[in-house]
């Protein structure tokens, strides 16, 4: 090792002394996202406290959200990499199409076998579908807004010719040990699908922060030529992070469809923006090589919360979308403001 | 001398362009090259085939201690001991100090679960023995695009030193610094010479390779134009023959420029 340089003092105490401060400012993103969390909730409790003083609400939040915070998670791994993915919503349906076919195929025979089969089958589908993006982007170079957007048309299509537009009661699968173990309630009263949720976080936050992947997926949306120069196989992180996206995708597909008992093939048309405003609000970068899945895990409820709040507070629900827009504008522009004072 | 580095008859070409004609170029043990050689020359190619990033066209050898090496990746050369210093591109800028220091060639287990404890505990000796950095307001979790750039080149050299590279490439290191940055950039590079190992130091300013290198090779239009040791050739007499290179397409020729 050379020692070119005059050796340095040794750190002095005064730097243990400032590391509250340096650790308020490595973790001021999602200490920023709580206070706004917090703030919002006070808000409406304010203004709704029979609400937001019940259960009612925190029962059905943690049943609903956990529908696009599934696939928000693995999202801020693509975004992070500085790709976007405007198909996850599409592959919900196309997994579940793919579950369809396979179950349709047992049902007479062996329904419970039918429905195993066919969950395997829609993580499949997706992940498959997911991989598909990454290749068209990585292999063939073309930008992922457009591809995605291109293969989301595509399934969406897909899964009407399938289907033929006809949607799948799901009544059946209320019997199984799946239906329990993905959308049961845990003591009587937590939704599983919310614990589902905390479990993708845990996953995606050890592969993101504790793998030499997860560092591998910063790399990738900081700094792609350097990433590659330092011998970052980066093709295979895009790919990677597009195929977790879909399988995610997939599985979020298959718990909303097992919670309502029924599959409508223009599922997922609805978790487009509201998946995409959990990934900026909770401060994942649009320009790529910054974010945590924490941000997002806490900024999916706080969308969640905007729709009953604006109810119960006695406005009118069409608010909800201007706000949501208004979320999405005003986090990449505050990112955007960030980077210049960075640069 | 024995060659750490010999590349023969290299040649590439980017569909209709053609980058690199036949060059022959070596790097001696413990020996500093510097490679010098106008925007186009073919310098960056050179390196980008040193470092595995491109494959030469067919017909070209590379040999790395007196062994042929078929298909160089970049993950084999730096396996080799090629490093390579980058211009104000090396670096992750969002990233921290440590993820910088161990970028590509992260500490951990065979699951690859990182080690964050070591590389924490590594950057933050490196920052005190080879970096330099002595305020307290750097940490190994501090933010490299908020560093100087004289600070951002020595984080890419020690980076590349702290791997024991055998060869370490240097491509324009002392762009856009400081007169003091610059001075301490060209310490390191004195540092790699007092090490043992070898190097090849890319920079437009002759001002600072022609101190520091053993031998000067100069490049143009693709092809190796002229080499020489330091001794054959004072620092006016180097001037006046990449003048005349610009000007006439020869660099050989000795008689003084009009």
């Amino acid at each position: 090792m050379n020692t070119a340089v005059t050796e340095a003092r040794p750190l002095s105490p005064t730097a243990t002394r400032g590391g509250f401060v340096r650790l308020a400012r490595k973790y001021a993103l999602q200490i920023a996202i709580v206070f706004v969390a917090l703030l919002i909730w006070a808000f409406f409790v304010w203004r709704a406290p029979r609400t937001f003083l019940a259960y009612d609400i925190y029962n059905a939040l943690m049943s609903t959200t956990p529908y696009f915070a599934l696939m928000a998670i693995p999202l801020t791994l693509v975004v992070i990499a500085k790709e976007i993915d405007l198909s996850f919503s599409s592959i919900m349906a196309f997994g579940m199409a793919a579950f369809d076919v396979v179950f349709l195929l047992f049902s007479k025979t062996d329904p419970q076998l039918g429905v195993w089969l066919g969950f395997v089958a829609c993580l499949l589908a997706g992940f498959l579908a997911g991989l598909l993006n990454g290749v068209i982007v990585v292999r063939l170079g073309i930008p992922s807004l457009v591809a995605t957007l291109g293969t989301s048309f595509f399934w969406s299509g897909i899964v009407l010719v399938i289907t033929n537009a006809q949607g799948l009661g799901l009544t059946p699968t209320k019997e199984t040990l799946l239906y329990s173990i993905l959308v049961g309630r845990i003591g009587g009263r937590i939704p599983a699908q919310f614990v589902w949720t905390i479990v993708f976080v845990i996953a995606t936050w050890f592969l993101l922060n504790r793998t030499k992947f997860g560092a591998h997926v910063y790399l990738s949306g900081d700094n792609v030529e350097s990433a590659r120069l330092m011998g970052v196989d980066v093709a295979r992180i895009k790919m990677l992070v597009f195929a977790i996206t879909g399988l995610a995708s997939a599985f979020a597909g298959f718990v909303v469809s097992l919670d309502v008992l029924f599959f409508w093939p223009t599922l997922g048309g609805g978790y487009l923006l509201n998946t995409l405003a959990s990934v900026f609000l909770g401060g994942t970068s649009v320009f790529g090589g910054t974010g945590t899945v924490f941000g997002t895990f806490v900024a999916s409820f706080i969308i969640a919360i905007i729709n009953p709040g604006i109810v119960a507070a006695g406005w009118t629900a069409y608010w909800t979308q201007p706000i949501y827009g208004f979320i999405i504008v005003l986090s990449v522009s505050l990112q955007a403001l960030l980077r210049r004072r960075l640069a | 001398m024995d060659n750490v580095l010999q590349m023969v008859n290299i040649s590439k070409t980017f569909g209709e362009v053609t980058a690199l004609r036949n060059v022959n170029f070596h790097v001696g043990s413990n020996e500093i090259v510097g490679l010098l050689g106008d925007n186009g020359a073919g310098k960056s190619t050179l390196v980008k085939i040193i470092t595995g990033y491109h494959q030469p066209d067919p017909g070209g050898e590379i040999y790395w201690k007196g062994q042929k090496v078929e298909r160089l990746s970049v993950a084999r050369a730096r396996e080799m001991g090629i490093e390579v210093v980058y211009q104000e591109r090396a670096l992750a800028d969002l990233q921290c100090l440590w993820r910088n220091i161990f970028m590509g060639r992260e500490l951990a287990n065979r699951w690859g679960v990182l080690d964050l404890r070591a590389m924490r505990d590594e950057t933050s000796k490196l920052m005190q023995t080879a970096m330099g950095f002595t305020s307290v307001a750097v940490t190994p979790d501090s933010i490299v695009g908020t560093f100087s750039g004289g600070e951002r080149q020595g984080v890419a050299i020690t980076r590349a030193l702290y791997f024991q590279a055998e060869l370490i490439i240097l491509d324009e290191p002392t762009m856009g610094l400081s007169l003091s940055e610059t001075k301490k950039c060209l310490d390191f590079v004195a540092g790699i010479k007092a090490a043992g190992k070898s190097a090849i130091f890319i920079d437009h300013n002759i001002v600072h390779v022609y101190p520091v290198a053993d031998r000067i090779v100069v490049l143009d239009r693709g092809a190796v134009a002229g080499q020489f040791m330091k001794g054959e050739l004072t620092f006016d007499e180097l001037t006046d023959r990449l003048i005349r290179l610009a000007r006439t397409g020869s660099f050989e020729n000795n008689r003084p420029v009009a």
